[in-house]
Formats: C-alpha cells, sequence, structure tokens
C-alpha cells in the first residue's frame, strides 16, 4: 500500500463518518415550513404548497377553550383574519382536536361556529389525528405560526405578550402577529420570530 | 372570594361569569370552584408591629385536575395573587414549592395536582398599632386544568389582630411548614451547566446522588424555551458527575447565560416516594459547539480538528513522548533501510495506532447500543484498568531505564521496540503509544469525546480516528519525508542517555496513576499497587540476569521471575477486586468524632434512655438517601435545632441503614416503615409515645414537635 493511497483511505474514512448527520429539524425559524396537506371544513383539499408566493398565518384554535374565547369574543382574531385578507395574507385555522377531545369538529359546525364569531378565515384544516399538529410542535390553542412567500417559517408563537384569559389584557399587549405581518408587508424580518404560546393545551389523543 | 353558593350552583353559570362578577359582600378566608377550594393562610394568628410573616395561599385541587407552577410548560398559565394590605406592608414573590409534570400527548405541563400552598412573605410596617387590626386580601387567578382548562379568580380575606411587641403571636396554620418544607433548598452539591451542540448537560457532582436509588430526576426550567419540556432528560454518568441531556428549547440559552431552575430528585422513602426540589442558578459554561445556531457539521468540524490537535498533543504527554522519541530515534539507527523501507514503517505504526482507536471506538459505540450510560474516562472508572495501565507504563521505564530489555517480544516495550525491524513491531508500537497514550487522553481530550459520545456511531469512530492519526501524525511525517530525518541530530551514546531520561515520566505518570486508585479504592489499594510494582521490578531484574545464561540456572532464572510477575498480577487483580470499593460514606460514619451533637443508634442505648423517661430523637438514615441528607442539612444540623434539642436534653440517635441493618429493619417496620428516613420523637416521659415527623422536614418543623410535646 503506497502513502497516498493510505492518506486517501485515512480521509476517506473520516469524511464519511460526516454523512449520518442528517437534520430532522420540524417547523423551524427561517427553514421551510413542513408541508402539509388536510381535509377542509368545506370539504376540499387544503395543501400548504397551495399558497407559494402568499403570506400563510396558521392558527391552532379550539372554539371552546377560553383563551381562544378572549380573543375571539373580543374580536381580536376575527380582526387579525380581516386584516390580513386585506393585505393578501391567508389565514388558516387548524383543529388538531382528537375525537371526543374539547374543541373538536366536523365541517358543517365549523363553519356555523365561524358564522357566529364573524370569523372569516380562508381556510379550516381538520386535523382530528394531530399529525399536522405534531408535524408544527404546535401546543396550545391559540398557537400561531407564519410562512412567507417563499415557503419559509419566519413567525412561531402567541398571539400577544400577555398570557392570561383576561380580555382586558388584549388591548395591553403587544400584538406578535399584526407586528410580524406589518414587518413581512414592509418586506422586513420579524423582530421576535419566536415567542411564548400560551393557552390551552392542544387536545391531541394521548 | 366565590360568592357562595357558587360552589352550589357553578352548573347554573359559567365560573367565569360568576368569578368576575363583583361581589360586595364580606370575603372569607376561604374560597371554591368546582376544582379547586382555596384558602388564605398565615404562619402567625397575630402580627406584631415590624414583624416578617410569611402567608400561604393553599390550593385542594379535585383528583386529575391541575394548577401551574411558575413555568407552566409547554401551555396553560402560572397562578398569580395580587395582594391588598394595609399601607406601608409589602409582600414578596410568590415562592414555589417543588412542582411536578403532567404529560398530555406531546404537551407537558408543570403544575401541581391534589395540594399546594403558594408563600409568600409580608413585611409589617412599624407604625401599625397594636389593638388594631392588620387586613389581608388577595386576589388570586389560576387556570386549572385536566383535559380542558378553565380561568378561574377568587378574592380571600384574612384579618389578624395586631399586639404588641413582645406578645404571642400563636403558632399560626401548620400548612404554612408543610409548605416550607416543600419548598426547593439549594443543592448541596456543586452544578454546572455545559453547553453541548444542541444540548445542555447539566452536571451535579455527587458521591450520595451517584449511590441514591433515584426513581425520577428532572430539570425543571424557571423560564419558558430554555429546555424543551417535553424532551426525554437522559441520566448519565461521568465520573463523579451524575449529568442530564437538556435539550435545548425555542429561547436557548447560550455559553455566558444563566440557567435557573429546579431539580427534582424523587426516591423512594420509607412510606412512598418523596421528591425533593433543590433550585439551580449556574452560568452556563462554552462546551465543544460554541452555539445552538450553528450548524451542527460545525460543530463536527471543530470536533475533529480539536480532535487531530489533541492527538498532536498527546505526542508530547510524558506518557507518550518517551515511545514516540525511541522511535525517531531508532530511525537514525536504522540508516540503512530504504527510504521506501522506513515509510512503510510509519504507516504501519499509523495503521496500529488507528486501529486501537478504532477498536476503542467500537467499544463504545458497542457499549452505547446496548444501553449502558458511558462517559469518557469509563474505562477509569475501573480500578483494575488503572492499575493495569499503572503496572504497564512501569514496566516501559523499567525498560527505559535499562533494568531490562525484551529481545524479539511481539509487544517490544522500550528500547527494543526500536531495534525490531521487522512491521509487526511498528504495528504494535502504534498499538502501545495508543494504549500509553490513554490515561493523557481524559483530561486533555474531554470535551470533544463528550461531544463525540453524544453523536451517531458514524461521528463518534470520526473523532477517535482523528484523535488517533493526530498522535500518529508526526511519527509519519518523520518517516515519509527524509528531508525532516536529516534534521534529527546524529546517533550517539548521548541516544542511551535521553532514552534512561525518559524513564522518568514514565515513572511520574505511573505514581498519578496510583494516586487515581488511591481515590478509586482506598488506602490499601496503593499498598498492593506498589507492592505490585516491587515484585514487577524484582521480575525484570532476575529475566535480565538469567536471561543470558545457561541451562537450569537460566530456567531457575527466569521461572521465578515468571512466578514474581505473575504473582503481582494476580495479587493485584484479587487485591483490588475483594477490596470494599470507595463507599460513599453515609453522613453518620464520617462526621463521627466532629463535635457531634448526635450518637450512634443503638436498640439498648434507646431502651436504656426510654427506662428513664428521657426524650429522644432518632434519626434513621443511609448514605444513599438524598432526603435523610438534606433533612439533616436543612434542619437537623441548624444551630436552631441543636440548640433546641440541648436545652430540652434531648437525646439524639441516628441510625445508619446504609447497609440495611437488621436492628434499624425492624424498627423501621414497628413504625410500618420500608425505609428510611425515618424521624420519631420520644418525648419526656416514661410513657409517652413516640411521635413520628414527616419525610421532609424544616427546623420549624422539628421544633414545633418538640413544642407540641412540652405542653402536657
Amino acid at each position: 500500500m503506497s502513502r497516498r493511497t493510505f492518506s486517501k483511505l485515512v480521509l476517506a474514512s473520516l469524511t464519511l463518518a460526516w454523512l449520518p448527520l442528517a437534520a430532522q429539524a420540524v417547523a423551524t425559524i427561517d427553514q421551510a415550513a413542513p408541508a402539509f396537506s388536510g381535509k377542509g371544513a368545506d370539504g376540499r383539499t387544503i395543501n400548504l404548497s397551495d399558497y407559494k408566493g402568499k403570506t400563510v398565518v396558521l392558527e391552532w384554535t379550539n372554539h371552546d377553550c377560553p383563551f381562544v374565547k378572549k380573543h375571539y369574543d373580543g374580536g381580536n382574531i376575527p380582526k387579525l383574519q380581516k386584516e390580513a385578507a386585506a393585505k393578501g395574507v391567508v389565514w388558516l385555522q387548524v383543529i388538531s382536536s382528537a375525537p371526543g377531545e374539547q374543541g373538536q369538529v366536523d365541517g358543517p359546525p365549523a363553519i356555523k361556529i365561524n358564522g357566529y364569531r364573524d370569523s372569516k378565515p380562508a381556510g379550516t384544516v381538520l386535523d382530528a389525528d394531530g399529525t399536522i399538529g405534531k408535524l408544527y410542535g404546535a401546543k396550545t390553542t391559540p398557537h400561531l405560526f407564519i410562512v412567507n412567500p417563499e415557503g419559509k417559517l419566519v413567525y412561531k408563537g402567541g398571539i400577544d405578550s400577555i398570557p392570561s384569559s383576561n380580555p382586558a389584557d388584549i388591548a395591553k399587549a403587544d400584538n406578535y402577529v399584526s407586528s410580524a405581518l406589518t414587518a413581512l408587508a414592509a418586506g422586513k424580518k420579524v423582530a421576535n420570530p419566536s415567542t411564548q404560546p400560551y393557552g390551552c393545551s392542544v387536545k391531541y389523543a394521548s | 372570594m366565590v360568592r357562595s353558593n357558587s360552589l352550589l350552583t357553578a352548573g347554573l353559570m359559567s365560573t367565569w361569569l360568576a368569578l368576575l362578577s363583583p361581589s360586595a359582600q364580606a370575603l372569607s378566608s376561604q374560597a371554591a370552584t368546582e376544582q379547586v377550594q382555596a384558602r388564605l393562610l398565615a404562619s402567625v394568628d397575630a402580627v406584631r408591629p415590624g414583624d416578617q410573616i410569611v402567608l400561604g395561599v393553599q390550593q385542594r385541587i379535585i383528583p386529575h385536575w391541575h394548577t401551574y407552577w411558575r413555568n407552566p410548560g409547554d401551555s396553560g398559565i402560572a397562578t398569580t395573587i395580587a395582594w391588598s394590605l394595609p399601607p406601608g406592608a409589602s409582600a414578596g414573590d410568590i415562592q414555589w414549592p417543588t412542582p411536578s409534570r403532567f404529560n398530555l400527548g406531546p404537551v407537558t405541563n408543570l403544575g401541581y395536582e391534589k395540594e399546594v400552598t403558594l408563600l409568600s412573605s409580608v413585611q409589617v410596617p412599624d407604625a401599625v398599632k397594636a389593638g388594631g387590626s392588620f387586613p389581608i386580601q388577595a386576589k388570586v387567578n389560576w387556570l386549572v386544568c385536566q383535559e380542558v382548562c378553565i380561568p378561574q379568580e377568587v378574592q380571600l380575606e384574612l384579618v389578624l389582630p395586631i399586639v404588641h411587641k413582645g406578645a404571642s403571636v400563636g403558632p399560626g396554620s401548620p400548612l404554612i411548614d408543610q409548605a416550607k418544607a416543600r419548598l426547593p433548598v439549594t443543592s448541596p452539591w456543586p452544578v454546572q451547566i455545559e453547553h453541548r451542540a444542541d444540548k445542555l448537560a447539566l452536571k451535579v457532582t455527587s458521591l450520595e446522588l451517584q449511590s441514591a436509588k433515584i426513581k425520577d430526576i428532572w430539570f425543571y426550567p424557571a423560564k419558558w424555551g430554555q429546555v424543551v419540556h417535553n424532551a426525554e432528560q437522559t441520566r448519565r454518568q461521568e465520573g463523579d458527575a451524575l449529568v442530564l441531556d437538556l435539550q435545548s428549547g425555542e429561547d436557548p440559552v447560550l455559553a455566558g447565560d444563566t440557567l435557573s431552575g429546579v431539580l427534582v430528585v424523587t426516591e423512594d422513602g420509607g412510606d412512598g416516594a418523596v421528591s425533593r426540589g433543590f433550585t439551580v442558578e449556574s452560568t452556563v459554561l462554552p462546551g465543544v459547539a460554541t452555539s445552538a445556531s450553528q450548524p451542527l457539521d460545525i460543530g463536527l468540524a471543530a470536533a475533529l480538528g480539536l480532535a487531530l490537535l489533541g492527538g498532536l498533543i498527546l505526542n508530547l504527554m510524558p506518557c507518550v513522548f518517551p515511545v514516540l522519541s525511541i522511535k525517531a530515534l531508532a530511525l537514525l539507527r536504522h540508516a540503512d533501510q530504504s527510504p521506501a523501507q522506513k515509510r512503510l514503517h510509519g504507516l504501519v505504526y499509523t495503521s496500529g495506532v488507528l486501529a486501537s482507536f478504532a477498536l476503542l471506538a467500537g467499544l463504545l459505540i458497542a457499549l452505547k447500543a446496548g444501553g449502558s450510560q458511558v462517559g469518557w474516562g469509563f474505562q477509569f472508572q475501573s480500578p483494575l484498568f488503572v492499575l493495569a495501565v499503572a503496572y504497564l507504563i512501569f514496566a516501559v521505564g523499567l525498560s527505559l531505564s535499562g533494568v531490562f530489555s525484551i529481545g524479539g517480544s511481539v509487544a517490544g516495550v522500550g528500547s527494543s521496540l526500536a531495534e525490531r525491524p521487522g512491521y509487526s513491531g511498528a504495528f504494535f508500537t502504534g498499538v502501545l503509544a495508543a494504549i500509553v497514550a490513554t490515561p493523557c487522553t481524559a483530561p486533555f481530550m474531554g470535551g470533544a469525546i463528550a461531544y463525540a459520545l453524544a453523536q451517531p456511531a458514524g461521528v463518534l469512530l470520526a473523532v477517535f480516528l482523528s484523535l488517533g492519526f493526530g498522535l500518529a501524525l508526526p511519527y509519519l511525517a518523520l518517516s515519509t519525508w527524509p528531508a525532516l530525518q536529516a534534521a534529527l541530530p546524529r546517533p550517539g551514546l548521548w541516544m542511551e542517555r535521553v532514552k534512561q531520561g525518559f524513564a522518568f515520566p514514565m515513572y511520574a505518570t505511573a505514581a498519578w496513576l496510583v494516586w487515581v486508585l488511591a481515590q478509586q479504592a482506598g488506602v490499601n489499594s496503593v499498598a498492593i499497587a506498589l507492592a505490585g510494582m516491587v515484585v514487577i521490578a524484582f521480575a525484570a531484574w532476575l529475566y535480565e540476569s538469567f536471561r543470558h545464561g545457561q541451562g537450569l540456572p537460566r530456567l531457575a532464572g527466569l521461572g521465578v521471575a515468571s512466578l514474581a510477575l505473575l504473582m503481582a498480577l494476580v495479587g493485584g487483580y484479587v487485591g483490588i477486586s475483594v477490596s470494599p470499593a470507595g463507599t460513599a460514606g453515609s453522613s453518620a460514619q464520617l462526621a463521627a468524632g466532629t463535635d457531634r451533637h448526635w450518637e450512634p443508634y443503638s436498640e439498648q442505648r434507646l431502651r436504656d434512655l426510654r427506662a428513664k423517661g428521657e426524650p429522644v430523637f432518632v434519626n434513621l438514615t443511609a448514605a444513599w438517601c438524598i432526603t435523610c441528607l438534606v433533612n439533616e442539612r436543612v434542619a437537623l444540623n441548624q444551630s436552631a435545632v441543636t440548640n433546641a434539642f440541648k436545652d430540652a436534653g434531648v437525646t439524639y440517635l441516628k441510625g445508619d441503614w446504609t447497609n440495611q441493618d437488621e436492628q434499624i429493619t425492624k424498627v423501621l417496620s414497628q413504625f410500618g416503615r420500608s425505609g428510611v428516613p425515618l424521624y420519631a420523637f420520644y418525648p419526656k416521659g416514661i410513657d409517652a409515645a413516640p411521635v413520628v415527623l414527616p419525610q421532609l422536614l424544616t427546623p420549624d418543623i422539628v421544633l414545633a414537635a418538640l413544642k407540641a410535646a412540652a405542653i402536657p
């Protein structure tokens, strides 16, 4: 064995050893948002990839959770949804409550509930088996994720800065989602890309 | 407060609405929702001007529901208390008892079930007038969850009379003391947190924890985002330290930041599982990979680079340098060899080193795959391994000193290795270099290797090979380029002197290893190791004296030498194996002699004392019982308690159950316990029945027991 062959062997063995380092990141800021396809409340299939070129907001929700109620009854989320729609931002609700758990609804009731809450999302994804929720690591309702037009995740976290169930706190809080959407519309980076989500736990099948 | 009928009519209105509605009615110290009964408690029954008192909000929670800790975990919200106090009075932050964790699928919550009392201390102003009243109001907000979550609010009020300075304030609520016993205490052991790639390694250096029968150990971060709440916190041993691997969260702490939280250790107590919290507040130390935001492969590159550098440095270590130097000198001696032959020597040597490191890496991978929690230096946890390396290095030293030389042996120790022309000699020199390098590897390569151990098998192997390659590199370079060889000094008698001089670093390394051994296996092991070395030296001398002889004397000499060597090895093996391992002495053994305030427990002594009707405090403990240890530190060894024992004439008997002493097992079973701790107080008087104290102590709990007994 010549010196050269040997050195090559050593080098090769060192290089090969680098390979098993495949990234297994899930819903990481500044990386591609995990692709998903789910059943919509209106029966059509919702693919994240369909919205390439647009900003997408994913909102994990459970209509019976007091924290969700705080933001719907106070008009906060419906208002954000309208502002988003006006900016051409796609707002998708995701319901990951398992069958029999709080907040789990089929298509027609989901649409009805949105009706009496004056909520007009672009779509509602029914994720009763929790696949999409677990893919994104959604922990609470509400828990929000924002995907930019290039398909990268640019925000994950809470809806605002005051973790409480008291509707009076909405006005005092720094609304992270609204700030993020404003920054994105201005072509800027989101100032706080990852914040603490707060609320009820997502009611996955345990 | 909750309006008095809300408990009964909770079904009629959502609790939230019921609780929100303001009420003009007088407040009470208790309020209840469907899920939680809340009570406002105080450490006193009356306040004096200038006093510091402790208030508590107790929550009694119905089964399967929980409220939250300061960091609620993945969801939920911490309980808040808004105090309304008389002017000038102020309340401190909530003191949170040790939390538990609840897993709901992938969501982990941190909080409390069944019962919790949240404490706050309150400073009573000097200006308050005796004879008046001191009203305390608390607006308490919490979220209570089972699977669904309900935010609730209650208002509680407690009015305490103000008495003169010097007047009695009464015992207050016993629940306050019970809650104090559940507060986390300062860790009695040094805690270090190291940043390692996307993980944090929390290291607790503690002999007690090592031998404790831990059911569960978990780190609860004080803030969201620092640690992934639902990620497994794997536990392993690294030398004297217990290490928990924490997965960095969404808002990772970097080197230089402070990580704070509570480390909760749960062990089987004598009366069910006992959890004890230890506060941790520690600056995160940099590990191998510098930042979590960097991609992992940079961590690997750094680790490989460090390993290569480390390998190079190993050449200069006292244990390796002599072997390498002699090998280099051999190049001079074999001036007759062709450059190609020399080059091949270098390559074969390199392969010997790499093969040894690959074998070591393979062994570690296999151990890891087998589920063992190995840390680097695992081999040095075996006293036998340490002894064997000490002997080997001592023998290499003897050979360098010229006491003996082994001609033609495969391993080619010492000078002979330089003289062996065969390639097998070169290969095994590589193996020898790798072996003698191991004692030096642990302290210098700990970082890179610790990183490698946490990685997949391929990375681990790469780091080890890189380390080996670094070790082999200088000789490989020397044998490859004749120009370098030309730079070496000319051979001569000085080579012999240098070789002999190199024996001393070897002896020094052997001495260090014996010291390591002493730490592990006690004083007797030093005697065994040193005696073994004397016998090895004797064998070496015999061997060298008789190997060139003829016939019977040669045979006899070599026979005796072999026998002596065998004796040293077997003696070392047997001696170290049977000598009791360095058991962590229980506090019962350790503290003996030094102005101790207790006596060892014996049935006889207890009976004698009780026959006289003297008060006795019995503490049954064990070296591996963490709860016992902490109770002694925070309560029983506090001067308030030792003085009270002295003043009341209490004899403090301490029984050590470390080795499951029969006598003590019997006492435990008399009290219906299956294990330690057990604290029993026998009040004064022949007929007084013993009082069993709780498993978690505070000084006040012990003092209260003493006081209660004093009141007939």
